[in-house]
């Protein structure tokens, strides 16, 4: 196994409130990783820790390490808005920014310096294909992004990361707010993501984490109480909460 | 009292109030174009005062308005809107932030002729701008600043802070975040707050008083450092400083002031209604 993430031992503070205590686990280079737990467990602030978007949050403090391909990501020196664009994040709601389609998607490529029209052509089509939305927008893509339906905003969402080529992509219950049909366009081309990118999805439901899954990590209130492999924690759990919250008895 | 009578009373006692509060701007606003309409003609817009201003036209007196109010946009838009972006964007809450904002309310609340008299010992007499276009361009800028800044500061704070994560987590920097998604956002209400400003810095007397103004000055302002005549300065003098001056010269340069201003004003909601109607959120 390959280990894309490594997390050693992190503790996390907002202000007296604990949000992480003493995670460690690694993630694994392409799969899909599903940090998944009732609400208030520290799934999301672990994302958000992952690219750094917590930088700007007072009063927190931090313990442990996170390693991206073996380096440090809190190391001094590190060029964030660089790791930013190797770690994309996906975030609950979708929020397109003012815009058509194609300046949506085309957003982080831009400020990444590309210009190259012909480049930036083939990350508009190639990076809308693979969050299944080219067919649907091919002819709009010049239209105001918020002129799509909530489904085809969250795909944007996903185009606009996947635009910047990254190695890693995170996503916050990408699917709370589509109808079945959209959440089922968005699950199959995750799946095919992840021959390319390591993917870590907080997932919707339970049900969802174990329609994707190769690795799952249970969280309850901030502590990581069980990780290992997909079928394992959903089928045959080894720690008795982590059981209970799978088959419905609480969550 | 039958709740049903209670409220058409009550209602028809608002009806009323309102009433009052309108017809006096209405009598205003009618009196002076009714009476200054007449006097409106190409020659009164275009030429230049003659026979002790109760001739002749009120040009020097329009372009002069329309150069200090210019004036004012250049040295305050720049300042302002930079100082408003620090404040929303940058600045955290510190003793300095709070000196800064309490300075802001403190600046709008002091009286025009004191900005006269600042703008008199600052730009005219120590910079040594002598009266002119520059020093009381300047003097207004400073007074039309603190609307400027507070503006500027609620159009960004009234963008959700979404947008800057999003912005942040596809590689932007935080100033790329709020050049190419806040900004373009807060636009319409920037501008507005800024015509606003310089709304209120066009009509003004006092400040101008001591630092630009031109009793009269039957020519137009040959540079930055030429004193001029301005349209409210020019309505103060006629109406009080010039005997036998005809009413209608005074009625139509407060028609001309009114309108000038009142334009703005239209500018001002134009400009909202378009980015209105384009907006997302």
């Amino acid at each position: 196994m390959v280990t894309k993430i490594h997390i050693e031992n992190l503790t996390y503070r907002y202000g007296d409130t604990e949000a992480l205590r003493d995670v460690s686990l690694d993630v694994e280079a392409n799969t899909i990783t599903a940090f998944f737990g009732p609400a208030a467990g520290g799934k999301t602030t672990l994302l958000r820790l992952i690219n750094r978007l917590n930088d700007r949050v007072d009063g927190t403090e931090m313990k442990g390490r996170i390693l991206l391909n073996g380096k440090d990501i809190y190391a001094p020196g590190v060029d964030v808005p660089e790791l930013r664009r190797r770690v994309g994040m996906v975030f609950t709601l979708p929020l397109p920014l003012p815009g058509t389609v194609r300046e949506n998607v085309l957003y982080g490529p831009r400020l990444a310096g590309i210009s190259d029209r012909a480049r930036l052509d083939a990350l508009l089509v190639r990076s809308l294909s693979q969050a299944a939305l080219w067919e649907e927008v091919r002819d709009r893509l010049d239209a105001p992004a918020s002129e799509l339906s909530g489904g085809q905003q969250q795909r944007l969402c996903i185009a606009r990361s996947l635009a910047l080529e990254p190695e890693v992509l995170l996503l916050d219950e990408p699917a709370s707010g589509l109808d079945p049909l959209s959440t089922a366009k968005v699950e199959r081309s995750l799946t095919e993501l992840k021959e390319h990118y390591t993917i870590i999805l907080v997932p919707h439901n339970v049900q969802q984490a174990a329609r994707m899954a190769d690795w799952a990590a249970f969280f309850l209130m901030g502590e990581l109480v069980e990780y290992g492999r997909g079928e394992q924690v959903f089928t045959n759990a080894r720690d008795q909460r982590t059981e209970d919250y799978v088959t419905g008895r609480f969550g | 009292m039958h709740p049903h009578k209670a409220q058409r009373i009550g209602f028809v006692l608002l009806t009323l109030i309102s009433l009052v509060v309108v017809i006096p701007i209405l009598l205003v606003v009618g009196v002076i174009a009714v009476r200054g309409i007449k006097i409106i003609s190409v020659e009164f817009l275009t030429t230049m005062p003659r026979e002790g201003m109760t001739e002749g036209g009120i040009f020097p007196a329009i372009v002069g308005t329309i150069l200090l109010t210019l004036g004012t946009a250049v040295a305050a838009l720049p300042v302002g809107v930079g100082a408003g972006i620090y404040l929303a964007e940058y600045a955290r809450d510190s003793v300095f932030t709070r000196t800064i904002r309490l300075a802001i309310v403190n600046l709008a609340s002091i009286p025009s002729v004191v900005y006269g008299l600042f703008g008199l010992g600052a730009f005219v007499l120590f910079l040594q701008f002598g009266t002119s276009i520059l020093a009381g361009s300047l003097t207004l800028a400073i007074m039309t600043l603190p609307v400027v800044m507070s503006t500027t500061e609620e159009a960004l704070r009234a963008v959700p802070v979404e947008f800057r994560t999003v912005s942040a987590s596809l590689g932007g920097t935080k100033w790329q975040g709020i050049r190419h998604v806040v900004l373009p956002q807060a636009f319409p209400g920037i501008i507005t707050g800024v015509i606003l400003g310089l709304l209120r810095a066009a009509g003004e007397t006092a400040p101008i008083l001591f630092t630009a103004a031109a009793f009269y000055l039957p020519r137009l302002p040959r540079s930055a450092f030429d004193e001029t005549m301005a349209l409210p300065y020019h309505l103060y003098v006629i109406s009080t400083q010039v005997p036998h001056m005809p009413l209608d010269v005074q009625y139509g340069t407060a028609f001309v002031l009114l309108v000038f201003v009142l334009s703005l004003n239209v500018v001002a909601s134009l400009i909202r209604r378009h980015f209105r109607q384009k907006r997302e959120w």
